[in-house]
């Protein structure tokens, strides 16, 4: 059945952005991410705009987030204070990120600066995540116990504020920065950031996992939504009919891709997870690096008279 | 606009009844709407010449020239360049109020109807259509190869908004003809322009003018002027669509 995405101009099939949705739902449902670093790209490969597939899937991923964050909400697995810290951070990034795509796509190099930052971060995070991953998994084979964890430098900032739900001590300006960056790169990039969010979370900020989840969730929903309603406002983008298809297909993947997760150890899920994200961040460098099929775009700059 | 018709009639009798031709046209759809299972339509295009008493008696062949004309809109062109192993966008150049379609049919190759000369000043064919570029604080058009001049046009004849055919036109009698307008799914709303020009032995004879509209309809139409007229409540709808949908989700799918 084909629609007429309004925003996007270009007619789509339902029922192909509706299996997208749910197979993205799927891997978010299972990783226990947002899932819209993912999302974003497969609406790019289909044809719509990088810049509205951008503004889009911000209000999917607010959807997706909303519906996780409640769980873990009645499961009290998440730390108020910690998401109020963060999202202070979270709400400048994300009004700069918005600012800077209006900026970018007056230049003419938003396309380009969107694939740029998905080579550069899903390459980085990716291949860390896999060697990481890789790593535990040996581990584990062999028997050894895992290294304790240690103090770091950042535990040495001062303005310390006590987070009791996730009983940490804790300075809130590597919070407030944490939030700012990935405030900034989903406006920007059109993800939620839990999957750069979860690893800074654990691995810098020693946030205890029975928390770490339900609070990004948190940061995710309130950035998203933000975004959402700042690229629908400046920029007027935000294409609704997409965004309810993929919203409907994401929260019912996500519900079996939980279920699958569980069946999964940790480390395998981590190992996965790295190679889904190099694999996308490869081929967003490809795209790139060969000769473009037309050198020359044309872009309407608004019908008058 | 009954009295405005009749005006107009009645002007366009008066200001043919000096010249020996007059042409009578009309589109088979003054009004397209756009509905969201809209893939594509053709509009035809009819219309006579009619002759009077001065004109000459040997004249028996005419040939036609339709110019289609959309909405003009302000259009960027950008050309990719390999800058560090990467393709980017480098250079730019800036086309103002150019039609955002254009479609130009004749009943025989342009060349053969009239002569380079007069086609250039008549704006016949692709490559003589006057499309205004600026150039450096400059506004002027440029040469026909200029190359994003002619990957403009490659561009939008790529996706069907820029035509040409010199085969589009037919007359069913020597004074009768027809021709067809396609217009494809992605065609720009708008009002647009139809000049139809006569000739005979190499020469304009006359010309004259119709218009038809295209609007788009139905709910697709709704979101599209809410998203660009009233952002922030379109936002807020948006935003708590989303969160509707995930309250919902978390209902059904709730395991407890």
């Amino acid at each position: 059945m084909q629609l007429y995405l309004p925003i996007a101009d270009l007619p789509v099939n339902v029922f192909l952005v509706l299996a997208m949705g749910a197979a993205v739902g799927f891997v978010s449902g299972m990783f226990g991410i947002g899932g819209g670093f993912l999302m974003t790209p497969l609406l790019i490969f289909i044809g719509i705009t990088p810049a509205v597939a951008v503004a889009s899937v911000a209000s999917h991923i607010a959807a997706s987030s909303f519906s996780g964050a409640l769980s873990y909400w009645r499961r009290r697995a998440m730390d108020p204070a910690l998401a109020g810290v963060l999202l202070c951070g979270g709400v400048t990034g994300t009004a700069l990120g918005v600012w800077t795509f209006t900026q970018l796509r007056a230049l003419g190099q938003l396309d380009l600066m969107i694939a740029l930052s998905y080579v550069v971060l899903l390459t980085t995070v990716g291949s860390l995540m896999f060697s990481e991953g890789l790593r535990a998994l040996m581990r584990t084979r062999r028997g050894a116990v895992p290294p304790r964890r240690t103090h770091n430098w950042i535990h040495g900032l001062p303005l310390k504020m006590r987070f009791k739900r996730s009983k940490i001590y804790l300075s809130v300006i590597p919070v407030v920065i944490v939030g700012i960056v990935i405030g900034f790169i989903g406006a920007v990039m059109g993800i939620g950031g839990g999957f750069i969010l979860v690893p800074i979370m654990i691995y810098l900020l020693r946030v205890p996992t029975s928390t770490v989840i339900g609070t990004s969730m948190v940061l995710t929903l309130v950035t998203m939504l933000f975004a959402t309603m700042l690229h629908a406002v400046t920029n007027h983008l935000v294409d609704a009919v997409l965004a309810l298809i993929l919203m409907v297909g994401g929260v019912t993947g996500a519900q079996f891709g939980a279920r699958a997760g569980q069946k999964i150890r940790g480390e395998q899920l981590r190992l996965l997870l790295g190679l889904l994200i190099l694999s996308v961040g490869v081929r967003f460098a490809v795209e790139l690096v060969i000769r473009p099929e037309d050198l020359f775009t044309i872009r309407e700059l608004g019908v008058s008279g | 606009m009954i009295r405005a018709l009749l005006a107009a009639l009645l002007l366009l009798l008066l200001a043919s009844a000096a010249r020996a031709e007059r042409l009578i046209v009309s589109v088979s759809n003054h009004r397209v709407t756009v509905t969201p299972n809209y893939s594509g339509e053709e509009l035809v295009l009819f219309g006579s010449v009619e002759k009077d008493a001065t004109t000459p008696a040997d004249r028996r062949t005419y040939d036609l020239v339709v110019t289609v004309m959309g909405p003009r809109a302000d259009m960027v062109t950008r050309r990719k360049e390999r800058t560090f192993g990467i393709w980017i966008n480098t250079d730019y150049r800036q086309f103002l109020q150019v039609p955002s379609y254009l479609a130009l049919f004749a009943n025989r190759p342009f060349d053969l109807i009239t002569s380079p000369e007069i086609a250039r000043r008549q704006q016949i064919g692709l490559n003589n259509v006057l499309l205004t570029q600026r150039v450096s604080g400059d506004y002027a058009d440029v040469v026909p190869n200029d190359p994003f001049r002619s990957a403009f046009i490659r561009l939008r004849t790529q996706h069907g908004l820029y035509r040409e055919d010199a085969s589009a036109v037919t007359f069913l009698t020597p004074t009768l003809f027809r021709t067809g307008i396609p217009l494809p799914a992605e065609v720009p709303i708008g009002t647009y322009e139809i000049e139809i020009k006569l000739f005979a032995d190499g020469a304009l004879i006359t010309k004259t003018e119709t218009a038809f509209e295209i609007v788009k309809v139905g709910f697709e139409q709704f979101v599209a002027t809410a998203a660009r007229q009233h952002g922030l409540i379109y936002g807020l709808v948006t935003a708590a669509m989303a969160l509707m949908t995930g309250w919902m989700a978390s209902i059904v799918f709730r395991k407890d």
